[in-house]
């Protein structure tokens, strides 16, 4: 028995998220008795993939062939299906993210193994198995219950501790078996932006909404995300109307994020909206609007003309970090 | 060529959850059913491909697990234009139940789209299970779709950007925002249109769930805001340094 983790890389280097991951599942590996081990799928180096280890993954199983450079579902899905029945995983851990949502579904069927998508916790309980995960596009929680003997999971960024533990992991090269049959799908180009801070990574993310007025109006914003060293985001309406980029978008139609802190600046607080920052855990909340649905989600905020507000915020975030 | 979109019934967007019976069974009264708004986009891109296909593209039908209660949705789908439908009328079971359910109609197609999750028990699983089963290719975070002759051009969203992907036919293609700018709303032709297209009534096969829902909880109220004043913004940066210990 063991729980197998599948953690995903970033041009050969894991991050935060990578982290989480093998800490659930060691801590899940700890409640049954058994062993976490990871699978790598791509070109990380070897100091790379020990990194892991201190995450308490004992075994790190490292697939390397140029084929597997891009996500390709269908050959992924059977590898990690391959390392599972090797190491006769019973529970498997992925991110719930895009490529855990491209590829936990097919690994299990492989295995026909129940899923659960969006975990947040633990498993309650083992006999039966328990988890907790999000439903209603996060508005509520439900406990499901997974009948199969064999389980996948899908983890809720940012809902697990991260837990550096002394752990010395061994590295093993596995060959999986494919044949091109398996690669019916081809990446022709790839486009990413590089050197700024991603929006599902970013620690801080400043929102702008309607409440801007206009593009133009953008750049105090983006400069207290600067000085906070956090990313830039926005509400649907923004970016349909073209005034910032279509990756910035959030909620329950953009992207979902958690961060630890979420600073909505003209944002009304549209049910659709907090679907994808509710889970983030400090909300910021300034809006003309005092009676705004925003209010209710934030924790802290200011009534008040966000054009007249942000020069002060700079200043004062700029102050506050000077005085340490 | 023909293709299938999945479709399904979820609460409309705005709806207020509630559950009943002990947290155990979600609380349908009053609720408001939609399509789900994926699944909506997903419709709306594939009747875009069929009528510049200059008839290469014969069909667009769609499918849909549940009992008769979700049949305004379907006639919704007809409406907006797709040629046929099918309802499997058993309940939706869990992800992989509804999955070996549609794989029985999907087979029959060249391309099968789902969205990327629906809006009510956000699995995002039906489309890769039912790529499994099917043993197709599969792409998802579909944002675009293209099809020239018989090459398959995919935009995939990825953490911070975006790829270009082709694909081999038949595939299964997992979509989200983008794919169509806006769902195309039905138009009085289509809704009349729709009362006369075949809506086919399938029994389910036997199939197993794997999961099984215990019960629900909503998240603990939300302490109320602290509202600092707009002539005080330090005052609100000290508290999030000093309280929240966010930055
Ligand atoms: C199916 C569906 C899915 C959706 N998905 C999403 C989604 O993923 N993400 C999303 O964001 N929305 C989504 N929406 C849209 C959502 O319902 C709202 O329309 C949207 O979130 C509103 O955006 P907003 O807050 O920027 O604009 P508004 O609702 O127009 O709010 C603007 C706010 O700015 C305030 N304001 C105005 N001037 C100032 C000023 N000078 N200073 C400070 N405050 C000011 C106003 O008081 C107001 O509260 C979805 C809708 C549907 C139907």
């Amino acid at each position: 028995m063991s729980v197998l983790v599948y953690t995903e890389n970033w041009d050969g280097k894991f991050k935060k998220l990578s982290f989480e991951l093998v800490s659930y599942a060691k801590a899940i590996a700890d409640q049954l008795n058994t062993e976490a081990v990871a699978v790598s799928i791509g070109n990380v180096e070897e100091d790379e993939l020990k990194k892991l280890g201190n995450y308490g993954a004992k075994k790190i199983f490292n697939v390397q062939d140029e084929k597997l450079k891009n996500l390709a579902n269908q050959p992924y899905a059977k590898i990690i299906a391959q390392v599972a029945e090797k190491e006769d995983a019973n529970v498997l851990v992925f991110a719930n993210n895009f490529t855990g949502k491209a590829v936990a579904p097919r690994v299990s069927v492989k295995l026909k193994a129940g899923l659960a998508g969006g975990v947040i916790e633990l498993p309650s309980s083992l006999d039966p198995f328990m988890v907790k995960r999000k439903v209603f596009t996060n508005k509520a929680f439900a406990n499901i219950k997974i009948k199969s003997e064999k389980k996948v999971l899908t983890l809720f960024q940012n809902s697990f501790e991260i837990k550096e533990t002394e752990n010395a992991a061994s590295i093993e090269n596995f060959t999986p078996e494919f044949s091109d049959a398996d690669f019916r799908t081809e990446v022709k180009e790839v486009n990413k932006v590089t050197g700024k801070i991603l929006l599902t990574d970013a620690e801080i993310v400043v929102s702008g909404g309607r409440g801007m007025k206009s593009p133009e109006k953008w750049e105090p914003l983006e400069e207290l995300a600067e000085v906070l060293g956090g990313a830039t985001a926005c509400s649907r309406p923004v970016s349909d109307e073209g005034w910032r980029p279509h990756e910035e978008h959030v909620g329950q139609t953009g992207k979902i994020i958690a961060p630890n802190l979420y600073i909505a600046l003209g944002i009304s607080g549209a049910i659709q909206h907090l679907g994808g920052v509710s889970s983030s855990k400090i909300i910021v909340a300034v809006n003309t609007d005092k009676d705004a649905p925003i209010f209710e989600a934030a924790d802290y905020g200011i009534v008040g003309d966000v054009h007249k507000i942000l020069p002060q915020f700079i200043e004062a975030v700029k102050e506050v970090k000077a005085e340490g | 060529m023909k293709i299938l979109v999945c479709i399904s019934n979820v609460p409309d967007t705005t709806t207020k959850i509630k559950f009943k019976e002990d947290n155990k069974v979600f609380d349908t009264t009053g609720v408001q059913w939609i399509i789900n708004p994926w699944d909506e986009l997903a419709l709306t891109r594939a009747l875009e491909l069929k009528e510049g296909s200059g008839g290469k593209i014969e069909k667009v039908s769609v499918a849909l697990v549940g009992d008769k209660s979700s049949e305004p949705t379907i006639r919704k789908a007809l409406a907006i234009g797709a040629d046929d439908a099918f309802r499997v009328d058993t309940d939706p079971g869990d992800s992989f139940y509804v999955a070996t359910q549609l794989k029985e109609i999907a087979k029959d197609y060249d391309i099968v789209l789902c969205g990327i999750e629906s809006s009510d028990y956000t699995s995002s699983a039906v489309g890769g299970m039912l790529s499994e089963m099917l043993e197709w290719p599969s792409v998802s975070s579909v944002s675009r779709l293209n099809i020239e002759g018989d090459d398959v051009s995919i935009r995939r969203e990825i953490d911070g950007g975006q790829e270009i992907v082709s694909s081999q036919m038949p595939f299964v293609g997992i979509v989200q925002k983008g794919i169509a700018l806006e769902p195309r709303i039905p138009a009085m032709r289509g809704i009349m249109m729709a009362r006369k297209k075949p809506l086919n009534v399938l029994e389910p096969i036997e199939a197993e769930t794997l999961t099984e829902y215990e019960n629900f909880e909503m998240p603990p109220p939300k302490a109320a805001v602290k509202l600092v004043d707009e002539e005080n913004v330090k005052e609100l940066v000290e508290l999030l340094k000093n309280e929240a210990k966010a930055i």
